[in-house]
């Protein structure tokens, strides 16, 4: 198991107004993410906690490539993960974020 | 005989000279028994003249006169198998022993792999599926020792063993065409062991809908003098069809349980992922629509079982219906029941058959090739031609990629075999018919097409970029190349040549191979749609963007598909159960598929 | 047949705890209990080098059904299999204690469940007895509790228990109701006495029909989350009231049916015993045509 924190800029606030979602269940192969609009609106963060270690690297280009792709400005991203493949964390990441830009 | 792809190499003088001598004990040993062996004799003159033109029909009256003592008429007690095999198979004879992907002679199988290998040893199996544990027991007693074959599924690993433990002195692997071919040239078998539904009593054949690799094989053997036994399920007084002619059969042996099937092609709409349906969300945008591909086949893979179940949904919601997918070469897939039944699909013609699909094809046989007695005509070497020569696209999964779009599905340690999937994913340099598809692939591919350009067969790999336990799916060298070192093999197994691949959708995206100009830009195109992969990330992020501008590299976004879209709400059926329910009823899954 | 199989219909079996609940309720009115947000985790999991759920698998809170105050629980079957863990049934239990103090129209478990937590399980086991006590408290002071059962994981151990303590009971399709299940038989006893990969046996067993048939159940819904919200409703308008005499007649009539049907290896042995028509077929034919059937005598009871 390991845990870490991957900071990112946005170039904008993520769209939407909703305060937070929850999509995906830790599961094997998969993971949980819980959203929450709790940052300034250039900043995002990834909270990872996955049962497989060793993957840092990995985690790290994911999420700045997501950072990049979908601007979350002010999201946090909190992840239960089951052992993932970055293929279906980050469709999960896009998805999350068009879930916060619909209406609660 | 070392003129297969896949010798076992020359490095391992100590295996050549055992090779070597135990080949010429069986040579000479079959000419003291009368002549067993089949192949020309040199040309030597007086040995010529003394066996005349005549030997092979002789040495056919020897075999079935030493049967006679267990069995008086075509139609023998299962009791005496055993007894019937040792009296007409004599050592080295080429045997082949049905089996595919699919359907088994396990029967006859079990008893092979029961003779005294003192009186039967050193067989050479022909046979396209090596598969059941019987066929490696064939080897391990030492009953057989020389293997041609096509596919093994779930006896590959034990086939790699017996490899390296000198129990199996390996001919070739060859697709499903080859090896049929080579039955009609220098792999005739001397003694065929097949399955069938029913017989009558003058040993007509009624192979049900699983008819599958029985004429091709029957046909080799019969009209060469080679002796014809069938295990069937039943003797009846008269057949619903006669599938193989009853002289061309010599012994038939009633089986008090049917002969065994695999459903292999029955994928459970359970299992497809979120990430496989967005490929196949692609896919179905980004190239069967582009291209108007209607004539195909698919590989077994859940990405392609996920299009078959979008065909009615999604494809329904891009006004596709009737301009793509609608003749096919493939086999009973139970998740194209949604396509069919919405009016997708006009025409199948099948390899074999699929487990529990029997009932709904006889009750649809405007779609399905069906006989006069109302029941699936498979036929596995016409299907595969069909697929090679008829069809504008193969799209298939596959386990590994390498940076020129090579494409194996061995994996350490593992022979998986070929089966029918190289046929359908190479282009068919024979072919001569145009079609919107081929032609559109054909002029892709050059700078100034005339007409003197040719046309390209879509050859299509779909693919996660990660597999099982984060293993990747690209790779810089296929696994395959390490064990065709390991094994001393002259050419490494690859399912599809990166020669014969347009296109590789994964998660990621399309990448356009016919676009691309020369090795560099190839390599850009496949890096730049491996994902996470150390050859994802190995990517020019330049390059790949600049292929991404002239559409060489394809984004879901840059295809307009939406990703909260993709659900598996999308599924025609999403279940087994669904399956059932689209057929009416008649799709009768086995009980190991079920979730009611 | 297009009609018998509806292209993007919300399945309850297909659809993740919260999922339901949307569903299930009416729109919008879900208001949850120690959401996700406050990250009450299982404090074990960690030490078995496991990662865990922010809300340990279950989603507890109030809303409306029809415009009725109802409490909800709802267990997501993909996470360690919906099991019962120490938060997990803490969650639970808080639920059911705060109906007895604010007693809603009715309490729904949307149970989804193999068990105990192998990883937490004396909490697990101490968390289900404690369920039943609490389930069987809020019956006897006149607050009905539903079970919908229907998703991946079905309602095995003592999620199985739970589910039998309810007022009422409706099953989905998909649904299996059991105690032991079949991996955990044919483990103990044997493939010969259970083939847990021969999956029509295990329907035929524990599956929602058989359950629906035999009486251990008492609605039956097609896989949509509306029709078992439908059914949801007319269940809380439809409880028996909970005593001794109501005890005493289900001791009776499980009785009964040991002594009828105790003999029988296989299910379809009982339909027919119990004379229903095509009792091989039960399993094949469609919704449509099963909800027309009769069950076995005694299956419609009050006594639960």
């Amino acid at each position: 198991m390991e845990q870490f924190q991957l900071q990112g800029k946005a170039v904008r606030r993520a769209g939407g107004t909703r305060r937070q979602a929850l999509t995906g269940v830790n599961a094997s192969g998969n993971l949980e993410i819980l959203v929450e609009r709790v940052l300034a609106d250039h900043e995002c963060m990834v909270e990872v906690t996955t049962a497989v270690a060793g993957f840092r690297g990995t985690w790290d280009a994911v999420a700045q490539d997501f950072f990049t792709r979908a601007s979350p400005g002010g999201l946090r991203f909190s992840i239960n993960d089951g052992g993932a493949r970055p293929d279906t964390v980050m469709l999960r990441l896009l998805q999350s974020v068009r879930l916060m830009e619909r209406e609660p | 005989m070392r003129s297969g792809k896949f010798c076992v190499g020359s490095e391992k003088p100590d295996r050549r000279s055992r090779y070597r001598s135990t080949r010429d004990d069986t040579q000479s040993g079959a000419r003291e028994e009368g002549g067993t062996n089949r192949d020309p004799a040199p040309f030597s003159g007086p040995s010529l003249i003394m066996n005349g033109w005549n030997r092979q029909k002789q040495d056919r009256d020897a075999r079935l006169g030493a049967a006679a003592t267990s069995a008086s008429r075509k139609i023998v007690a299962a009791d005496q198998a055993k007894a019937l095999l040792e009296a007409v198979i004599r050592p080295g004879d080429r045997v082949c022993l049905e089996g595919d992907n699919q359907k088994q002679a396990d029967f006859l199988a079990e008893c092979l792999a029961a003779v005294d290998p003192q009186r039967i040893h050193d067989l050479h199996i022909v046979q396209s599926g090596l598969v059941l544990q019987a066929h490696i027991d064939l080897f391990e007693k030492g009953i057989a020792r020389k293997l041609d074959f096509s596919y093994s599924g779930p006896q590959g690993a034990a086939i790699a063993r017996a490899l390296t433990g000198g129990r199996i002195e390996l001919g070739a692997i060859h697709t499903y065409i080859e090896l049929f071919a080579r039955y009609f040239v220098d792999l005739t078998p001397h003694v065929a062991l097949i399955a069938a539904v029913e017989a009558d009593h003058a040993g007509n054949l009624y192979t049900g809908p699983n008819t599958e690799d029985t004429p091709t094989i029957v046909e080799a053997t019969a009209f060469k003098s080679g002796i014809v036994i069938a295990q069937v399920n039943r003797i009846v007084d008269t057949l619903p069809r006669v599938d193989i002619p009853g002289d061309r059969v010599d012994f038939v042996i009633q089986v008090d349980r049917p002969f065994y099937v695999e459903p292999l092609f029955t994928r459970d709409p359970a299992a497809i992922t979120e990430t496989q349906i967005l490929m196949a969300m692609m896919a179905i945008k980004g190239i069967y629509a582009e291209y108007g591909v209607t004539r195909l086949n698919h590989g077994i893979g859940f990405p392609t079982a996920a299009i078959e179940l979008l065909l009615p949904t999604y494809g329904e919601t891009l006004g596709l219906k009737g301009r793509i997918a609608t003749h096919w070469a493939l086999n009973p897939h139970p998740t194209l029941i949604p396509a069919i039944e919405s009016g997708w699909v006009q025409q199948v013609h099948c390899f074999g058959s699929e487990v529990g699909m029997d009932n709904y094809m006889s009750a649809r046989p405007d779609v399905f090739f069906t006989g006069h007695d109302g029941t699936l005509r498979s036929n596995r070497l016409l299907c595969q031609t069909a697929g090679l020569y008829a069809c504008d696209m193969f799209i298939g999964s596959t386990l590994q990629v390498d940076l020129m779009g090579n494409s194996s599905t061995v994996t350490t340690g593992r022979i998986a075999g070929f089966g029918g999937a190289p046929n359908m994913g190479s282009d068919a340099r024979g072919r001569r018919h145009p079609s919107p598809a081929w032609l559109k692939a054909g002029r892709e591919a050059v700078d100034e097409p005339t007409t003197l350009t040719r046309g390209r067969k879509l050859v299509v790999q779909i693919l996660e970029t990660f597999g099982d336990k984060m293993t990747p799916n690209f790779v810089e060298t296929l696994d395959a190349v390490a064990m065709a070192k390991d094994l001393h093999f002259e050419l490494a197994p690859v399912m599809i040549y990166g020669d014969d691949v347009t296109h590789i959708v994964t998660e990621e995206g399309i990448a356009n191979l016919l676009l691309c100009r020369g090795p560099g830009e190839r390599e850009q195109a496949i890096r730049g749609v491996a994902g996470y992969t150390e050859v994802g990330r190995g990517r020019d992020p330049v390059a790949a963007e600049d292929l991404r501008r002239r559409g060489i590299i394809r984004r879901p976004e840059d295809l307009g598909i939406d990703l909260l879209a993709v659900s598996r709400q999308l599924l025609a059926a999403r279940s087994i159960e669904d399956l059932a329910r689209w057929s009416g009823g008649l799709y009768r899954p086995p009980s190991r598929f079920r979730n009611w | 047949m297009i009609a018998a199989v509806q292209i993007g219909r919300a399945d309850w079996y297909e659809a993740s705890a919260r999922d339901r609940i949307a569903g299930l309720l009416d729109a919008g009115s879900f208001v949850e209990f120690l959401g996700p947000e406050q990250r009450i985790m299982s404090p074990h999991l960690a030490q078995f080098d496991l990662t865990g759920a922010f809300d340990d698998g279950i989603a507890v809170g109030r809303g409306t059904l029809d415009g009725q105050a109802v409490l909800v629980a709802a267990q997501e079957g993909r996470f360690l299999g919906g099991a019962f863990g120490e938060v997990h049934g803490a969650k639970l239990l808080g639920l059911l204690r705060g109906a007895r103090e604010r007693p809603p129209r009715a309490v729904l478990l949307l149970l989804d469940t193999g068990g105990v937590r192998l990883q937490e399980a004396n909490a697990g086991e101490l968390a289900i007895s404690e369920v039943i006590h609490a389930i069987l408290n809020l019956r006897r002071s006149g607050v009905p509790v539903i079970a919908l059962i229907g998703g991946r994981a079905g309602a095995f151990g003592g999620g199985g228990i739970i589910t039998a303590c309810c007022s009422r009971i409706v099953v989905a399709e998909h649904a299996r109701i059991s105690v032991s299940g079949p991996e955990v038989i044919e483990t103990n006893k044997g493939v010969e006495e259970f083939d847990s990969r021969d999956r029509a046996l295990v329907w035929r067993v524990c599956g929602a029909r058989s359950r629906y048939l035999l009486g251990g159940a008492d609605g039956y819904v097609t896989g949509s989350i509306a029709a078992m919200r439908k059914a949801a409703a007319a269940m809380i308008a439809d409880v028996p009231s909970f005593g001794m005499t109501m005890l005493q007649a289900e001791q009776q009539r499980l009785t009964d049916r040991l002594h009828r049907f105790g003999a029988c290896r296989d299910a379809p042995e009982i339909w027919r015993a119990a004379g229903l028509p095509e009792p091989d077929r039960v399993g094949d034919i469609d919704d449509e045509a099963f909800l027309t059937m009769p069950r076995i005598a005694g299956a419609d009871h009050d006594a639960r």
